[in-house]
């Protein structure tokens, strides 16, 4: 996974509390077999109007927001489905930062596999951030991990919090799999003393079971 | 009630400023941890403390995973990673694969015309194929959806711990499982190591006291629930229900609101076993026999919180007072009782609850003021990993028994949970009684809840719907969802519009 330490870039603010992932990406999206090519459908109904053509209402149309790589949200960023294929539209398009007051959990795990960092402030300081944006246009923001400071040209430097466990994982860009491996012995020790079966004591209509060792 | 969110759970302490308790008022200074007193523990911690693999202070833990579902939406990007990286998949006799999201609930006989589904289909089988993973295809006779039939065929068993990649895996903790959704990541994560790494949650207590008047169903129950916490009002917590209402709910309806649990923001909800899952137990197909039975059921009678075992945060309703609940939103927080009007955005005080109302009404198509039971609908849905099972269809087939649905209702589905439940109601004949009031009774899957094969709903249409989310877009694009108990969809299709089920002929099943 790509690490991260420290990211300047460019803020799109989204004014809305509890946006789901099925806005992210709809249904129609999650037929895909890899995860790849979802920037160019996030936010796919409010992105567009009929025809996909591009919808002018819609904050990551407007001119002055192209390009940009730091999403502003608001209250429980990402609440809804598990699918990962959200958090895979928010990089692909090119955030690499995400700042919130909160995130649903799924969501919020979900980024750290995939290299985002999702940022938390407070109300106060995400509502101040809105302001900036607002007002300035190419507002930028520097999000600095290591420190866990997210800073403006101005002088304005906020502190966030994130659980040191998380924080390394990012910082090294490690592979959650391959580190779970490492401790193979201790899940092999688990699984004798805990034995976990699934016998089938009636026949169900299910294919593959001979496969199985 | 709208969410109160994030007034009262979103705790951020402000730099510099005091750290008080989000719920106490009390310095941070001076919280007292709430679980210091090991020896009396919740039902949450009894069954993560048995799953723990490798603990490190400051650490995440590695927990073990008894049951790995599978299905054909969230998984081949997981076995495509596997691949990559020339990994097996560790235990594919505690894995278990359904094709259920895409699924037609018609012929399936039929060619499949939509080429994305037919390659995931194809994706599913080759590689449950390759892996050894048992898998119930579409045309299998246990086929249906993976959250309905873990349960029904017994896979799903008290103290387990089992993960899917979809946020509805939160129903199989009716069972007293810990049972949460994981993103696809995750879902390679568990392929390769039947191994999750987690942090332990909060926990959330939410009692129901008294009994469910006639007509108010587990479904009004945790509309409910969501309607006071907010659907954020759970993040970070794992929640378990108790109180006589819970407590008095069969299986089917302890499924329901396990399964909505993750539209309050708690990513599990658990419902410590007791004499109702014993029963629900006995002779499902990966369930033990004879004596080894009762071992089990005599393990599972452990499996409850102590009494003096501490949560972090608790939340009481009375069932008494929780009318039948129509959501008028796009969210299912947005909810209200059928006696009451759809709200106005000034209700509100805070500005984003505000500017989130007047939206959603817009998109929803209407007037602050209305009544609940003015509203018309165009379709109604029952089914859903929330509401097929064959309470809810026998409580909906007893309503409609004699009548016809309304003529201003465009389609009336009826698609049950899993191929074992179709096969069930029918032998009870309410296929028939569904046909002859005016429904249409189609075979197993997620179907208009998800909208990932045909059952769309169409723009600007409205439904009245058994389903767990009525987000924009959800079942079809511009479409307006009201989630309802199977009563109440039932009666929705009958008179065209939502009507209080409490005045009407209804019996009081889940």
């Amino acid at each position: 996974m790509q690490p991260f330490s420290t990211h300047t870039g460019m803020v799109m603010p989204l004014d809305r509390v509890n946006v789901d992932t099925d806005q992210m990406v709809p249904k129609q999206f999650l037929k895909a077999l890899t995860r790849e090519g979802f920037g160019r459908i996030l936010f796919y109904d409010w992105r567009y109007l009929p025809g996909e053509r591009p919808n002018p209402a819609f904050v990551l149309n407007f001119p002055r927001y192209k390009g940009a790589s730091v999403l502003l949200a608001r209250a429980n960023f990402g609440c809804g489905s598990s699918r990962e294929h959200a958090p895979w539209g928010v990089k692909d398009y090119g955030f690499r930062v995400v700042i919130a007051p909160s995130y649903a959990d799924i969501f919020y795990n979900n980024c750290f596999k995939n290299g985002i960092l999702p940022a938390t402030l407070s109300e106060a300081e995400v509502d101040e951030l809105f302001r900036r944006t607002e007002k300035e246009e190419s507002y930028s923001l520097t999000v600095n991990l290591s420190n866990q400071t997210i800073a403006d040209r101005h002088g304005l430097m906020f502190k966030f919090e994130i659980a040191p466990s998380r924080k390394e994982v990012l910082l090294k860009g490690l592979d959650d799999i391959g580190t779970t491996m490492q401790h193979e012995p201790d899940i092999t020790a688990y699984e004798k003393t805990h034995t976990a079966t699934a016998t089938m004591y009636d026949t169900v209509d299910v294919k593959y079971y001979s496969n199985g060792r | 009630m709208f969410p109160i969110y994030p007034l009262l759970f979103n705790f951020q302490p402000l730099p510099g400023a005091l750290h008080l308790h989000p719920f106490t008022g009390v310095l941070e200074s001076q919280w007292k941890p709430m679980t210091t007193d090991t020896s009396y523990k919740t039902l949450y911690q009894k069954i993560w403390d048995s799953h723990v693999v490798r603990e490190e202070p400051g650490q995440p833990s590695i927990i073990y995973i008894d049951r790995h579902l599978i299905h054909e939406g969230t998984s081949p990007q997981a076995f495509a990673g596997l691949r990559a990286e020339s990994r097996k998949v560790r235990r594919p006799d505690l894995t278990f694969a359904v094709m259920d999201h895409s699924v037609s609930t018609t012929d399936r006989t039929l060619p499949i015309l939509d080429n994305d589904a037919k390659l995931q289909f194809e994706a599913l089988e080759r590689n449950c194929r390759e892996a050894g993973v048992r898998l119930f295809d579409m045309n299998s006779k246990n086929q249906g959806i993976v959250h309905i039939i873990g349960p029904e065929l017994g896979i799903t068993q008290p103290g387990q711990t089992i993960v899917c990649g979809d946020s509805h895996t939160s129903t199989h903790g009716a069972f007293g499982t810990l049972a949460f959704g994981i993103g696809t990541s995750e879902v390679e994560h568990v392929l390769a190591t039947q191994c999750l790494v987690q942090s332990r949650s909060k926990m959330l207590h939410i009692l129901v006291h008294g009994k469910r008047p006639k007509g108010v169903t587990a479904k009004d129950l945790i509309l409910a629930i969501i309607g006071k916490i907010g659907i954020g009002g759970g993040n970070g917590h794992v929640a378990e229900y108790g109180g006589e209402a819970i407590r008095s709910l069969s299986m089917d309806g302890r499924m329901t609101v396990c399964n909505m649990t993750i539209e309050g923001g708690a990513r599990a909800g658990m419902i410590a076993p007791d004499e109702t899952t014993f029963a629900y137990m006995e002779g499902r197909p990966f369930v033990p026999r004879g004596k080894a039975f009762q071992e089990a059921v005599d393990r599972w009678r452990q499996l409850h919180s102590d009494e003096n075992a501490k949560f972090d945060m608790t939340v009481e309703l009375h069932a008494e007072k929780i009318a039948p609940q129509v959501t008028w939103g796009t969210n299912p927080g947005m909810v209200t009782s059928v006696t009451e009007r759809v709200p106005d955005p000034h209700d509100f005080k805070d500005l984003n609850d505000q500017k989130a109302t007047e939206s959603a009404l817009q998109y929803m198509g209407l007037k602050a003021g209305t009544p609940i039971v003015d509203i018309p609908v165009d379709r109604v849905f029952i089914g859903s990993c929330t509401n097929s099972r064959l309470d809810d269809l026998r409580a909906a087939a007893h309503f409609v028994e004699g009548k016809h649905v309304a003529k201003s209702i465009k389609q009336a589905l009826i698609v049950p949970g899993s191929r074992g439940i179709k096969t069930q109601a029918e032998k009870e004949g309410l296929d028939k009684i569904f046909r002859d009031a005016g429904f249409e009774w189609r075979d197993a899957g997620c179907s208009m809840c998800i909208g990932m094969n045909a059952d769309v709903l169409p723009p600007h249409e409205r439904s009245a719907s058994t389903s767990n989310r009525n987000f924009e877009g959800r079942q079809g694009k511009d479409s307006r969802t009201h989630l309802v108990s199977p009563v109440m969809a039932a009666a929705a299709a009958i008179a065209g519009h939502f009507v209080d089920v409490r005045e009407l002929d209804v019996v009081n099943v889940e």
